[in-house]
């Protein structure tokens, strides 16, 4: 890093940090922190909701699996978000902003009962820690390896090994500043602006590697149909590169994971209900829906070009930042490095594995001279701090609302619950620098409970369903039926491995029954299963359990809720008429690249 | 709420604009070599200082709009823009 992109990085900072300042004095209620004031306008609120989900680990994610499995990971977003973007917010949102519920579980306490709530809140609560303190780790560990604070540390004096604490300290110390201050929207403002910078640092380098391979064909012919196509083989398993089939794909991506997420995490749906009216809600996830279908040419096509640009020792001439010694790789991507031996990495045939989480990174600094290179950099750390203040606006929210007003200390006055807020805000973080070096410490204790996140996540979407469309749904059938599809995950992980996986925290840990192509095939099924055990057991308890009070369900469940009043908007700007325009440009793209 | 936040959204990406045309403008061409040749300084700097200035002018253009709506009497609660 050179003099001009620090200045640009450093303009970054002053801009999050001053946005903080302007919006303190905005923030006076309770409701001013957690939901922005209701007062977000929808298309801010729009591409926060689909920012809030593009942290650093997003951006990084998919380039490396654009380098590994082609443009088949786009799958992630055209099967695996439009569609259930397009349902919150066609369908689920008129009950979410209509019940007038502060968040998601308070949601469910108003359509079952407390049990439930307790059950998604706390559970919700725990994940949005950890998962901050994992992207926490992830951006440090990649700060570290790319070596772009080691000239600037050399030269005061400071020892190497303490870049991964200070790029933990320096991001958790900016998103608490910004967060504490403004609440809500602030992140919020800080994700729409991370969006810009987003498309700013990755427009010119998916332009500059496309023009340096030779165009879209240029690319099919270097890589071949395998990394180009994203339908064509998967009629089976072993003849495409994720290692599934369509089915698994489009019900355990498209339809069970995707609705399980986009409809019922509260930290998307939070920016939804921060929207300043019933439509402006309604439209959240249908503007942000617009970006996400063409962000794969944005972070996925980087990991395309990565691998097919002819295999070299990266060293652009003035950044000094990547080791030279390290032994080339394939395309850019270098081998991955044991830390501790300094040692190549091999998979079980001896072959040396690729590190393809450098994918992004290393087209940054192959093909941006200083200053477009402190963009590049100044938008991955942008995507990294937003998605983190996501995850603690999301869980001061929760905590404030359906933990600590609800069990602690109900009754309170709304300034005490504001300091609440603002004082989980300081604890939230204090936790998620605890859990990033726990994961440092202990990979394997964040591996397993991850996979518990996933086992408690792949039912939801079943409890909402058939809590929104069908009015005998019952509280006790809710609660039973997400303990089921929870234990039903665990239970299918247990007798299943994927190929070439060893028994353990892979799977097959009760028994193996069944060896998935892969391991994506693995997790795909899981929450298919997860997800049917808890639609039937729902079902069958709410039919044997007393039926809820209809007169209590106005609002929150579909029957028996007026439907929303339309206000007069111009034609194109309707919900429907975006959904329609969004599906279509979905579907095209989906031929365009078979 | 709070601020419009096209203008910081504005005033971000015009000075990082100029920020990025001036060190294009002023840095050694042989920089270039690994973006192609192509001065990608200078020429996403003036991208950027373009949606900068576009930013300012629709805050305006919102502005005046929201104006004009609190000068209707008793107009519709619905506040869309």
């Amino acid at each position: 890093m050179t003099g001009i992109d620090w200045l640009i990085l450093g303009l970054y900072f002053a801009f999050v940090l001053g946005i903080g300042v302007i919006l303190k004095g905005s923030v006076k209620t309770s409701t001013d922190f957690f939901l922005a004031g209701r007062a977000i306008p929808a298309w801010v609120a729009g591409l926060a909701f689909m920012s809030a989900n593009l942290g650093a680990q997003e951006v990084i994610g998919m380039g490396a699996s654009g380098a590994k499995y082609g443009i088949a990971t786009s799958h992630f977003y055209w099967i695996g978000a439009i569609p259930a973007m397009v349902f919150v917010g066609i369908f689920m949102m008129p009950f979410y902003y209509g019940s007038r519920a502060r968040s998601v579980p308070e949601y469910l306490r108003l359509r079952f009962d407390e049990k439930t709530r307790g059950l998604n809140a706390i559970s919700f609560a725990v994940m949005t820690i950890f998962s901050s303190g994992i992207s926490m780790y992830a951006i440090a560990k990649l700060i570290q390896t790319l070596h772009v604070f080691d000239g600037v540390f050399q030269r005061l004096g400071l020892r190497s090994s303490w870049i991964f604490d200070f790029a933990i300290l320096i991001s958790a110390i900016v998103v608490l500043v910004y967060t504490f201050l403004g609440g809500l929207s602030s992140a919020i403002y800080n994700e729409v602006l991370q969006f810009f910078l987003i498309v700013a640092g990755f427009l010119p380098l998916s332009y500059l590697g496309l023009k340096n391979v030779g165009g879209w064909s240029g690319l099919k012919a270097t890589l071949g149909t395998s990394y180009t196509h994203s339908w064509s083989g998967l009629s089976h398993a072993n003849t495409n590169r994720l290692g599934v089939e369509w089915f698994g794909l489009a019900m355990g991506l498209g339809f069970v994971l995707s609705f399980g997420y986009w409809c019922t995490d509260f930290l998307v749906v939070q920016r939804a209900m921060a929207a300043k009216s019933m439509s402006a809600a309604r439209r959240t996830p249908l503007i942000g829906a617009f970006p996400k279908m063409l962000f794969p040419f944005l972070v996925i096509l980087p990991g395309l070009i990565a691998i097919a640009l002819p295999t070299q020792p990266a060293v652009p001439p003035h950044a000094r930042v990547v080791v030279s010694a390290e032994p080339p790789g394939k395309g850019i991507i270098p081998m991955k490095v044991d830390a501790s031996s300094g040692l190549p990495m091999l998979d079980k045939d001896g072959k040396p594995q690729l590190d393809y989480d450098l994918a992004v990174p290393s087209m940054l600094l192959h093909y941006f001279p200083p200053g477009m290179l402190g963009l590049g950099l100044t938008a991955l750390l942008a995507s990294f701090m937003s998605g983190m203040a996501g995850n603690v606006t999301a869980f001061n929210t929760v905590w404030t609302y359906d933990i600590y007003q609800s069990y602690i200390r109900p009754g309170a006055t709304d300034a005490h619950y504001l300091w609440m807020g603002r004082t989980a805000t300081v604890f939230g973080i204090a936790f998620s620098v605890a859990a990033a070096y726990m994961a440092n410490r202990f990979n394997n204790i964040m591996d397993m409970l991850q996979l518990v996140f996933a086992f408690v996540n792949a039912p939801l979407f079943a409890t909402f369903l058939l809590g929104m469309f069908w009015k005998r749904t019952t509280g006790h059938a809710a609660f039973t039926g997400l303990l089921a599809g929870t234990t039903a995950a665990a239970i299918h992980h247990g007798l299943t491995l994927p190929a070439g996986a060893v028994v353990g925290i892979k799977g097959g840990w009760l028994a193996v029954t069944h060896v998935y192509p892969s391991e994506m095939a693995q997790n795909f099924w899981t929450a298919i299963y997860a997800w049917s055990t808890c639609f039937v057991i729902t079902i069958i308890v709410s039919l044997v359990t007393r039926a809820p009070e209809e007169s209590k369900l106005v609002g929150l469940v579909y029957s028996l809720t007026p439907k929303p009043e339309e206000e007069p908007l111009a034609w194109y700007a309707r919900p429907a008429t975006l959904a329609l325009m969004v599906l279509a440009g979905t579907v095209l793209l989906n031929i365009i690249f078979w | 709420m709070g601020i419009d936040i096209r203008l910081p959204l504005g005033a971000l990406f015009t000075l990082l604009g100029l920020i990025l045309i001036v060190y294009g403008a002023a840095s050694d061409p042989s920089l270039y070599g690994q973006s192609l040749g192509i001065n990608v300084n200078l020429y996403w700097g003036a991208v950027l200082l373009s949606f900068g200035a576009l930013m300012f002018v629709l805050s305006r253009i919102g502005a005046r709009a929201a104006a004009r709506l609190e000068n209707i009497p008793q107009s519709p609660s619905s506040s869309t823009h």
